[in-house]
């Protein structure tokens, strides 16, 4: 009987030894290059998105998300040259008072067959229409529906701008606009303005499922929604029947992972091909490994130190000019951005189509802005308040430090600055009544458009709605910015938008500090990620390569 | 032996008493409303708030109230979680299985490594073994294991590449989960992918199981060193000695046999502080157990889940115990007459 047990005893020691020692040939083994793997991308996200709709958030996670994956628009950006070129508009022709836009639709466009939805019919006007009337007509079934709130079309002043939607045929629909807006292809072009399926809002409305327009999501995009679970990952399966043919990859998964380190780590051992928003101690880290290519790219951004106009002595526009002259532009990029930015010598930056190389001779000179300061009868100096913005920015990841070095300089010339910051509600609060000296803060633009630079941060408009921090108002100025709006052609505009920067230059209400770059981090194996600096990432004809 | 085993029942339903008398205590001492903390209903309207209290009998006195919410417990009504809406019995016993599964695999990993180590170890030919293996296990037993699971990421994850960092299998790989052990599902499952997803799942096992497995081990290397030790030294292995039977009969007939029997004991005595440290491991790896579930569930101040977490973990560990009580006594004619237990 004992001798029994003990040869059971003994094979089952032997089995589990012989367990052991497969689980860890198995586990040391290579990477197998297995096919669903292969076609398969994982990317590692910072965040859950809010909802799958563009159209009701701001936040770049959900944009990197959802926009480029599911769903198309009716013209795109081109990512290298910034011009607008078609997506599901095949053709749009603007009148020539740039007041009415005719969109003529491809045909044949297929909306995503899911397990929860199967289109009937192709895409046609009546989508476009639908997805329009959801964000104008608050009577509209679906206005309400998600919150009722699309912040980048209010932003934009949608609801005032489109004064009829018109569906011409099947596949051509005109947008008819209360004045002329040249850039209003650009915001259509971004990655809010999606076009949903009128089919599936009216077959969830039959159902009294609204709600789930936004979460089950059916768009005409590259790849279909499949699973998603909070703050763990989102799936995408490939959308055989997209119109610009299949994607390369089965599978585009993103893997939730809020931690930064957690997020390099999984890079290193390929658990995640792509990362975005790397840190910029972490891009310095991951330039020396061999295997993993970093994208840099410069985003539509800029930081910049902002005098508030209405303040004396800063309504002078001479001591504002010296004090342009104390701004060290490299210690900045290099102690606050790790060398991951561009100095900025104007408001654009220059991958912008309206960048000109002229008003670009910013220089550091103390003895310039001490001339200039006695020649206004500061000779002494004074004292005045420098505001650091108190969060972290992609154009500004560190305000504070950037004031510290400002304040050295400024103290060369016998200026005293003290450095003030507040919570971040208090803070805009506190700037929006006007109780800056000069603060340090930045844009980060939606569109590609240059007149989302110009317009917001320094027209006379905003400097009474707020955003334009210095309250600067200048005739001239919006005269060109304006009529820079009037008109389509670039050529014309870019002309409009160097008066403007000269204007900025003379006056200096505000100095640009630098424009920000953004990075994206891939494994070498992956191939051909759209990496737009206007919007969302894409997947679209990633591939990967043997590894 | 009936006698022991009712005793134990009773012991195990004071204690569920007990717990379940704190946890439902709780919905009181949590910084909100009653009503919210129990149901996990937000933003209750006033209509409804009348019908959901007299379905939770809150206007009824406490010892109705604690009833009903045994009744609740029994029937599977958790209440539902604050941030996701879901109910939260479904969501616990789902993520239950991750846990168990990574504590199976690491106390088996324990066994086979612990209890030949603790044999040689107790033997007298080598002290120089001895020396070492204690040593081994004093190192294994003071390092705190979030600090070795560290050190093995970077070793062996982000230096080597061998093993993920994280998750309990590659995200590539789509396995319906139908009863919650992931091996086992993978193996039942219908994908055309099932030997690469298992190799992935070993993957992914291999260095939590192993985190996990540190510290069951170093306890059983010293106990079975202890329990041979008193063994070997009693009469009747001095006796059998005497009749000339070589070591490894010694080992096999008289050894393992009377000396393994604390060892059940010292593992049912730990098995609170493996599911603890289980945890803590879940959280480091990602592993999606109910430990990383109810530390998020803390995070995000979600007090129904908080609840659920607490009920599942410590009747885990209350049941298990008195398993491996059981498991002993069956082992070991003499605890069931000093009924009691030893320690």
């Amino acid at each position: 009987m004992k001798s029994k047990q003990l040869i059971t005893i003994k094979r089952f020691a032997h089995m589990s030894f012989t367990a052991l020692f497969c689980l860890f040939v198995a586990s040391c083994g290579k990477n197998n290059q297995a096919a669903l793997a292969h076609k398969t991308l994982l990317y590692c996200s910072e965040g859950s998105p809010e909802t799958f709709n563009p159209q009701l958030v701001t936040s770049g996670t959900t944009i990197d998300a959802v926009s480029q994956q599911i769903y198309n628009r009716l013209v795109r950006i081109n990512s290298k040259t910034g011009l607008v070129t078609s997506d599901l508009a095949q053709k749009v022709i603007v009148s020539e008072d740039a007041m009415r836009y005719r969109f003529y639709l491809r045909k044949d466009v297929a909306f995503h067959t899911t397990a929860y939805f199967t289109p009937t019919r192709t895409l046609t006007s009546e989508d476009v229409l639908f997805t329009f009337s959801r964000i104008l007509h608050l009577d509209h079934a679906y206005n309400s529906v998600g919150g009722g709130l699309y912040p980048f079309f209010d932003g934009m002043g949608l609801e005032t701008l489109i004064e009829q939607i018109i569906v011409v045929d099947d596949l051509t629909i005109e947008f008819r606009l209360s004045e002329p807006q040249a850039s209003f292809l650009a915001n259509m072009a971004t990655d809010f303005a999606i076009i949903l399926s009128a089919e599936y809002g009216q077959q969830l409305a039959e159902k009294d499922q609204k709600e789930r327009i936004d979460q089950l999501p059916v768009g005409t995009g590259p790849f279909k929604f499949n699973q998603y679970k909070r703050d763990h990952y989102i799936r995408y399966t490939a959308n055989k029947q997209y119109w610009e043919g299949a994607p390369q990859l089965e599978q585009v998964i993103f893997d939730i992972t809020p931690n930064n380190s957690n997020r390099v780590a999984k890079l290193l051992t390929k658990e995640c091909d792509v990362l975005g928003y790397p840190s910029s101690a972490d891009v310095e880290f991951l330039q020396q490994k061999e295997d993993i290519d970093i994208v840099e790219s410069s985003s539509m951004n800029v930081s910049y130190w902002a005098f508030n106009t209405n303040v004396p002595p800063f309504d002078n526009a001479n001591v504002r000019k010296a004090l342009s002259y104390v701004v060290d532009r490299q210690a900045i990029i290099d102690a606050v951005y790790f060398n991951h930015a561009e100095a900025a010598s104007t408001l654009v930056p220059p991958s912008s189509w309206a960048y000109s190389e002229e008003n670009t001779d910013i220089e550091l000179s103390l003895e310039k802005a001490k001339a200039l300061l006695e020649q206004e009868g500061f000779a002494d100096g004074f004292e005045m308040d420098i505001w650091a913005m108190p969060v972290q920015r992609v154009y500004n990841p560190n305000a504070t430090k950037m004031a510290e070095i400002l304040q050295q300089n400024l103290a060369k010339v016998g200026v005293k600055a003290n450095i003030v910051t507040y919570d971040w509600g208090t803070f805009r609060k506190k700037l929006y009544q006007g109780e800056h000296d000069s603060v340090l803060i930045g844009w980060l633009a939606d569109n590609s458009d240059p007149d989302n630079f110009y317009r917001p941060l320094l027209s006379c408009a905003s400097a009474f709605s707020g955003s334009n921090r210095s309250a600067w108002c200048n005739e001239e100025y919006d005269k060109n910015i304006f009529s820079a709006l009037s008109t389509t052609d670039p050529e014309i505009r870019q002309q409009y938008y160097q008066k403007a920067e000269q204007l900025i230059f003379e006056h200096s209400p505000l100095v640009p500090i630098a424009h920000a770059l953004r990075y994206q981090v891939h494994r070498n194996y992956i191939k051909d990620v759209e990496f737009n600096p206007y919007g969302g990432i894409g997947f679209f004809q990633t591939y990967k390569e043997k590894n | 032996m009936l006698n022991y085993f009712s005793r134990k029942l009773s012991l195990l339903f004071f204690i569920t008493f007990g717990v379940t008398v704190f946890v439902f205590s709780l919905n009181y001492m949590f910084p909100t409303d009653v009503l919210s903390s129990m149901s996990g209903l937000t933003n209750i309207s006033e209509q409804d708030y009348l019908a959901i209290s007299e379905k939770y009998h809150l206007n009824q006195s406490v010892f109705i109230q604690y009833f009903a919410f045994i009744g609740r417990i029994l029937e599977g009504d958790w209440g539902v979680s604050f941030i996701t809406g879901t109910s939260i019995y479904e969501q616990v016993f789902r993520v239950l299985p991750a846990t168990i599964e990574l504590a199976i695999y690491a106390l088996f990993y324990s066994f086979i490594i612990a209890i030949p180590l603790g044999v040689l170890a107790s033997s007298e030919t080598y002290p120089w073994l001895d020396k070492s293996i204690l040593a081994l296990s004093i190192i294994g037993f003071s390092m705190p294991i979030f600090w070795l699971a560290l050190l093995l990421i970077l070793v062996f994850s982000i230096g080597l590449g061998w093993f993920p960092t994280s998750g309990r299998l590659s995200l590539i790989y789509n396995i319906p989960s139908s009863s919650g052990f992931l091996l086992w599902d993978i193996l039942r499952s219908n994908v055309d992918y099932k030997a690469e997803a298992f190799v992935d799942a070993l993957r992914h096992l291999a260095l939590p199981s192993f985190v996990l497995a540190a510290y069951p081990t170093t306890v059983l290397i010293r106990t079975t060193r202890q329990s041979m030790k008193d063994v070997m030294n009693t009469n009747y292995v001095k006796a059998a000695k005497a009749k000339g039977l070589s070591t490894s009969q010694l080992l096999r007939r008289h050894g393992l046999r009377n000396g393994l029997l604390p060892v059940i004991q010292m593992l049912g005595m730990h098995f609170g502080t493996v599911i603890t440290l289980a945890m803590v491991t879940e959280v480091i790896f990602a592993w999606p157990g109910v430990g990383s579930w109810l530390v998020d569930a803390i995070h995000q101040r979600d007090y129904p889940a908080i609840q659920g977490g607490l009920l599942v973990i410590s009747g885990m560990v209350f049941i298990a115990t008195i398993l491996f009580d059981l498991l002993y006594m069956i082992f070991d004619p003499i605890a069931r007459i000093r009924g009691h237990g030893k320690i």
